[in-house]
């Protein structure tokens, strides 16, 4: 069986989880000095680990090991707005890789690349001209969280085509390397007023199926289906406890399978309850399951944030979530038992698997 | 020249950097570049846009809050001090 390993992103440094069965795990880290990791990713195409990083004091920057966190470099040359825009970075948000760039997004909303594997950076898109922009870099318009770019979804190999998430706005899709957007909203469920009919949504998390004409989203207000990549959505919320969450992965070879943790929307934002679940469908959105074998089903307050749950690409897909409270929860098979695999890290922003040969 | 100590979150970051470092500059902002000219991508670890001190780095010159364009004088102490946050 290949080595599986776990990138967690935590509030305090990042750290690697592995095992050789999925059933037994060490931990290494903290990495990064322990800066506050948002979003840290491995990155198939270079064979290297990237963890986007904020400090308080001392700025955002993309960390990087080439080695599987045996040395760790760190560069933020080119991550600014320049003295002149007026505009800050005050975090670096999420990474992604697309074709031959690496892609990271940042608050004030924007998306900076690099080209030679995370030394340098270069301005891609600020989405400037999008319904909507207009408004979203003033700080004070800006959601809780402050990601500004929440999220992206690429192909490895499509240097031009993916979507980056503007939060609290809406999903933009460029299909020329981030010269020009289109916003896919349409279908979308809003429940508040909005100066725009193609912006205003708050998309939370997008992910893409095994099939890439069928996506999925965590939204604000529920969650969602595409059949068209993206080009319109409905409403698959019925039949899960709160139609709020964060987290949503997709089964890499079952276009119908997905999994998503619903949690309180008010200000708790922890799973119901306090019994720890993951949801699941098999049908598409049409019915769900509660998936809870091995979970704390007591007292478990538990918060699991947008980044921070992930499926292997195994032939029995392996699922991982961490959460604020830092514990990391794994299943060998696709959900229906689980284990926990850490239990006292910091708290969690992010888990991405890899599966090495 | 000017006695500079920075906090101990920035050494780990740049091999070779210690928490003293003698440097020669006329204010602030001056002083921080001679350390970027050593230690290449260290200005942005203490200086955001605009250029401004990021808001959780406070500089002391001679026990005096400095800004970037304070004057620094030949035998000036400079304290860089990482603030107080978070936790």
């Amino acid at each position: 069986m290949p080595k599986t390993m776990l990138t967690v992103g935590t509030r305090k440094g990042a750290f690697l989880l592995e095992s050789d069965d999925r059933r037994k795990w060490t931990l290494r880290g903290p990495f990064c000095e322990g800066w506050p990791v948002y979003h840290a990713i491995y990155d198939p195409a270079t064979g290297s680990i990237y963890a986007a990083a904020a400090s308080e004091w001392h700025g955002s920057a993309v960390w990087r090991s080439p080695d599987l966190g045996e040395t760790w470099e760190m560069s933020s040359e080119g991550l600014s707005y320049g003295d002149e825009d007026g505009r800050k970075v005050s975090k670096v948000s999420t990474l992604a890789r697309a074709g031959d760039r690496l892609l990271v997004g940042v608050e004030a909303p924007g998306i900076f690349e690099s080209r030679d594997n995370g030394e340098t950076w270069s301005l891609l898109s600020t989405l400037s001209g999008q319904p909507g922009s207009e408004g979203w870099d003033d700080p004070a318009n800006q959601p809780p969280g402050h990601l500004g770019i929440s999220g992206f979804v690429s192909e490895a190999g499509d240097s031009d085509r993916f979507f980056a998430i503007v939060q609290g706005v809406g999903a933009f899709e460029t299909e020329d390397g981030g010269t020009s957007w289109t916003p896919r909203n349409r279908g979308l469920r809003r429940d508040w007023p909005a100066e725009h009919e193609e912006v205003g949504f708050c998309v939370h998390k997008l992910v893409r199926s095994a099939d890439p004409q069928r996506m999925y989203q965590q939204n604000h207000v529920g969650m969602h289906r595409s059949d068209d990549a993206g080009q319109s959505w409905s409403e698959i919320t019925e039949g899960l406890p709160s139609d709020f969450g964060f987290a949503a992965a997709a089964h890499p070879h079952d276009r119908d399978t997905f999994y998503v943790i619903p949690v309180e929307p008010m200000h708790g934002r922890v799973m119901h309850d306090g019994k720890a679940a993951v949801w699941r469908t098999r049908d598409g959105g049409s019915s769900w399951t509660d998936l809870r074998n091995g979970l704390p089903q007591e007292n478990a307050h538990l918060g699991v944030l947008r980044q921070a749950m992930v499926i292997d690409t195994q032939d029995a897909p392996g699922v991982y979530f961490g959460t604020s409270t830092g514990q990391v929860f794994a299943s060998a098979d696709e959900g229906e038992t689980w284990s926990e695999i850490a239990s006292y890290l910091p708290s969690i922003s992010s888990v991405d698997v890899a599966v090495l040969d | 020249m000017a006695d500079l100590r920075l906090p101990g979150t920035l050494t780990p970051l740049f091999p070779g950097l210690s928490r003293r470092v003698e440097v020669e500059a006329a204010n602030v902002l001056g002083a921080i570049d001679e350390l970027e000219q050593r230690w290449p991508g260290l200005r942005d670890r203490l200086v955001a846009e605009g250029p401004a001190l990021r808001s959780h780095i406070h500089v002391y010159v001679d026990g005096e809050r400095a800004a970037l364009d304070t004057p620094v004088a030949e035998r000036s102490r400079l304290d860089v001090i990482a603030a107080i946050s978070g936790g």
